[in-house]
């Protein structure tokens, strides 16, 4: 990472502004969107767009043949351009051909991604943005920092700013006021203009049709006053039948801006009138710019699902820290770093892809169900391959491939870390490691691990037995979780067996995209838990139950060892997360566990992994209850805690301000614990408790159940 | 019988449009026949002080199907009002009047075949656009309008969803950016709602 990311970061981060206007739109939008959708079955519609726009993705030649024919027959000018440097040829040589002085544009994304407002000044034509954002960060010079609000960070008084240079007086900095400007300053310019440019947010191969999808009316003045009109069209906007705009219709406006519908949709089909009885010169220019490329790739093709409606930039905890300046190129946000890894700026994509934090937020929302992390994963997972891990990650990763050195390594972190730890927590590190605790404590890695205690545990032998999988941070920071877990199970007459060549569950190495690491470490894993006769595989670490069930077999599919693929898959089915497998039991009613009277609230906390990739929500919050827990809901319960596992320290200058959020939600509920299923969380929010010396208690569930069994 | 219940669903379908519009900052009017909306037009135009002078004149597109009003006899009470509609006369003009062709209800939504240049001067460029809209072309939703749209024959079609609107700037909802202020949508009962009695 460049020092100049680091300061735009940290620069983004000191903005007042920015963080307070991206956090409040990111509040009202959950509520907002929420209703929006009241009555739709979202998941069936997004399952609905998939299918269309996925399956347009697999045919754009064939979509692509079929549209030109439908538009031309019906007075249209098609031109497929491969990428930026035709599109802006064929605009500019139009607009020279046309004696063109003037252009007025609707908002365009494609339009941006080729920078066609530069090309056209400097061929000296005079072109202005009249979408009111877009206008606002053309007149100071920007890129969007949203795609669909582009001018989200800037304030009132900034845009008042903005304006008065252009309108040569102070403007004030009431909103109606500023509006009214760019309806006046832009209202003589639709008049005049010579030609006009849009976007489209549909594309429909049937019959030949644009829709156009706005609010402010600004695309029916740019598509019906100027004698030209030229619309400019990513290949990924085609759908095949016109029946296929009504579900992309329902989503679009609710995902985007929690509308019902936007004030506008213009369906244009050829070429209409002109105001003078003429008939419109309508070009249509479909843009390719990688899309065939992404299509024909097996991982990125579904990148073409999406519907631009930023939804995923809405719900991201890091987005509404810093804004899509810093995350982002054209395309900002989640998406918008896959879209950059493709059509955008190689250098500037290598960067924002490290700012997502891998909490699936974006993944429940997104109405294309695009699996965003997921392909984030994939940049990065195919950057390392063609240049090689960073050298000091790679160091670590080798020690992370051999069990018993990392192991080794961690026995003697013990030992070395003596002189900085107190109660459990490390709160001060050497000057070279205080980055890292800075915002919290970190925990001691305990003087014996979990994998040495174990063995000292006397266990029932029951009629039913599971292998526990610990993962790193139970194993060496919070051996006592691991004996809560094995007392329940135990309390349930289930033994619980621990194979000692466990080792890590490859999570850190396939968020950095070491896939080779990962796919070792899972082939490690297999073998360690290969022909035990268990009926399950527990674990109390959501990350670690995830890569048990689903990422062992993903990276072992990406390196190409198919030979491991059965056993993956076998592992797979036995892995069941904490909190599952006890609701198991206590169905079966082979556990009880023991209602308490009067005890003090507790508020949960969802952890990333446990809630979007596991489902897993209720069973935590029903054993809560069932121990006589009173549970009071914080704010957000599921927004991430900022820790990410290597996040926190690759970007604790984030990590910290998403934590803080966390923290802020807990106090709130006046609860004097908080609970969570993950010991990564768990981490992070103690961590950050202990630095403020707060009494709320942070547990995580198997050590609130053992001690409701009364275990301890 | 099919027609009563048609008569009902209807009637629950316009309260639906009305409060879907409203949500939306529409304004929505009722009347039971193409006279009275000849009478809520020439009144509504005086009432918004429309007289023949740049800035406070309005705008007809005399298409037909103007849902029964004839916009001749109304340019003929009321000065101010021109059928002639060109950019000059849009542009110059407070009030546009159009006639839509259905209604939807569940986002309180008009659309309009809008290939016709006059129909999208009137509604763009005015700050009021005032929409005839036949109370029994109210239909419940997008999936119910797709078949009868058929945009080889119609190269431009307009779907309009309240007043023009910006939330860019920091977020707050702003009425009437580039299009019109004003929305008002005039339901006038047909033949085949008239049956249905007084109009609320």
């Amino acid at each position: 990472m460049t020092g100049t990311f680091r300061r735009e970061i940290s620069d983004a981060l000191a903005n007042p502004n920015l963080g307070g206007a991206l956090t409040r739109f990111s509040e009202a939008y959950r509520t907002s969107r929420a209703k929006a959708y009241e009555g739709v079955d979202f998941e069936s519609l997004r399952a609905r767009i998939a299918e269309i726009k996925g399956g347009a993705a697999g045919r754009y030649p064939e979509l692509v043949a079929r549209f030109r024919e439908q538009a031309e027959k019906r007075g249209a000018k098609v031109f497929l351009a491969d990428g930026p440097e035709k599109v802006r040829a064929y605009i500019l040589d139009l607009a020279k051909r046309s004696g063109v002085k003037k252009v007025v544009k609707s908002k365009s994304m494609a339009s941006e991604e080729i920078h066609l407002n530069k090309a056209l000044q400097e061929a000296g034509v005079d072109v202005r943005e009249t979408d009111l954002g877009e206008w606002i960060i053309q007149l100071a010079g920007q890129k969007p920092s949203h795609m669909v609000m582009p001018a989200i960070h800037l304030t009132k008084e900034e845009v008042a700013g903005i304006f008065s240079k252009e309108v040569h007086e102070r403007v004030s900095s009431e909103i109606p006021r500023l509006v009214k400007v760019a309806r006046h300053e832009l209202r003589e310019r639709f008049l005049e203009a010579d030609m006009g440019i849009s976007g489209a947010n549909i594309a429909v191969a049937e019959t030949g049709s644009l829709v156009i999808v706005t609010n402010e009316g600004n695309a029916r003045l740019v598509t019906t006053l100027p004698r030209i009109h030229v619309a400019i069209v990513g290949l990924e906007k085609l759908v095949p039948a016109f029946s296929d705009i009504v579900p992309i219709l329902k989503a679009l406006p609710r995902s985007a801006t929690s509308q019902l519908l936007t004030s506008y949709v213009s369906i244009i089909t050829g070429a209409a009138e002109n105001t003078d009885g003429s008939p419109k010169e309508l070009h249509i220019v479909l843009m390719d710019h990688r899309r065939s490329e992404m299509a024909g790739d097996p991982v990125f093709k579904e990148a073409l699902q999406c519907i631009r409606c930023a939804s995923c930039l809405n719900v991201c905890p890091v987005y509404r820290l810093v804004g899509g300046h810093v995350f982002g190129d054209v395309y900002t946000g989640g998406i918008g770093t896959i879209l950059t890894a493709w059509t955008g700026a190689l250098e500037r994509s290598k960067e924002i892809q490290g700012l997502c934090i891998q909490c699936g937020s974006c993944v429940e929302v997104c109405p294309g169900k695009i699996d965003i992390p997921e392909l984030i994963v994939e940049v990065r997972r195919r950057q390392v391959k063609e240049q090689g891990q960073p050298f000091v990650q790679k160091a670590i990763f080798k020690v992370v491939n051999d069990r018993r050195l990392f192991h080794g390594v961690l026995r003697a972190a013990s030992l070395a870390q003596k002189p900085f730890e107190k109660d459990g927590l490390i709160r001060h590190l050497p000057m070279f490691l205080s980055g890292l605790a800075e915002h919290r404590s970190l925990p001691a890695v305990a003087e014996v691990p979990f994998r040495d205690e174990v063995r000292g545990i006397a266990q029932p032998k029951g009629d039913r037995k599971v292998a526990f999988y610990a993962g790193c941070l139970i194993d060496f920071a919070y051996p006592g979780t691991g004996r809560s877990v094995v007392e329940v199970l135990n309390r349930a007459g289930v033994e619980v067996v621990f194979p000692d060549a466990q080792t890590c569950c490859g999570a850190p190495a396939r968020y950095s995209g070491a896939y080779d690491v990962a796919a070792q470490n899972a082939i490690d894993n297999i073998r360690a838990f290969d022909g035990l006769e268990v009926e399950a595989i527990v674990s109390a670490c959501p990350t670690c139950t995830a890569a048990l069930k689903h990422e062992f077999i993903a990276a072992l599919r990406s390196e190409g060892r198919s030979d491991w693929l059965a056993k993956a898959q076998a592992l797979a089915e036995k892995a069941v997360d904490f909190s599952s497998y006890v609701t198991r039991l206590v169905a079966e009613g082979r556990l009880t566990i023991p209602e308490g009277k009067a005890l003090a609230a507790v508020t949960y906390h969802d952890s990333c992994h446990l809630k979007r990739t596991l489902h897993v929500t209720k069973e935590p919050r029903e054993l809560l209850a069932k121990a006589g827990l009173p549970l009071v809901e914080m704010d957000e319960a599921d927004m991430c805690c900022g820790m990410g596992g290597s996040y926190s320290v690759k970007f604790p200058e984030i990590s910290a301000p998403i934590l803080g959020r966390k923290l802020a939600n807990v106090r709130k509920t006046g609860a004097g614990t908080v609970a969570m299923d993950c010991p990564g969380c768990l981490m992070q929010i103690r961590g950050g408790l202990d630095k403020e010396s707060s009494p709320i208690g942070v547990r995580h569930l198997a050590d609130l159940l053992a001690e409701r069994l009364g275990g301890r | 019988m099919a027609g009563a219940r048609g008569t009902m669903i209807s009637s629950g379908m316009f309260e639906t449009f009305r409060a879907r519009a409203e949500a939306v900052s529409g304004e929505v009017h009722r009347v039971a026949s193409d006279a009275a909306a000849a009478d809520f037009l020439a009144g509504f135009l005086e009432s918004e002080g429309v007289a023949d002078r740049p800035g406070s004149r309005a705008v007809c597109a005399a298409t037909p199907g103007l849902a029964g009003v004839r916009p001749e006899q109304l340019a003929a009470k009321i000065p101010g009002l021109t059928l002639d509609v060109d950019r000059k006369s849009a542009a110059e003009s407070r009030v546009g009047i159009s006639a839509v062709d259905f209604g939807l209800a569940d986002t309180g939504t008009v659309v309009q075949d809008a290939s016709s240049v006059p129909l999208r001067l009137v509604s763009t460029l005015p700050e009021i656009h005032v929409a005839l809209l036949r109370t029994g072309a109210i239909l419940p939703d997008l999936e119910a309008l797709l078949p009868r749209l058929d945009p080889s024959r119609s190269p431009y079609l307009s779907f309009i969803t309240g007043p023009s609107r910006t939330a860019d700037i920091e977020r707050v909802l702003t009425i009437g950016v580039h299009g019109p202020v004003r929305l008002v949508v005039l339901c006038v009962d047909g033949p085949a709602a008239a049956a249905e009695g007084a109009p609320s």
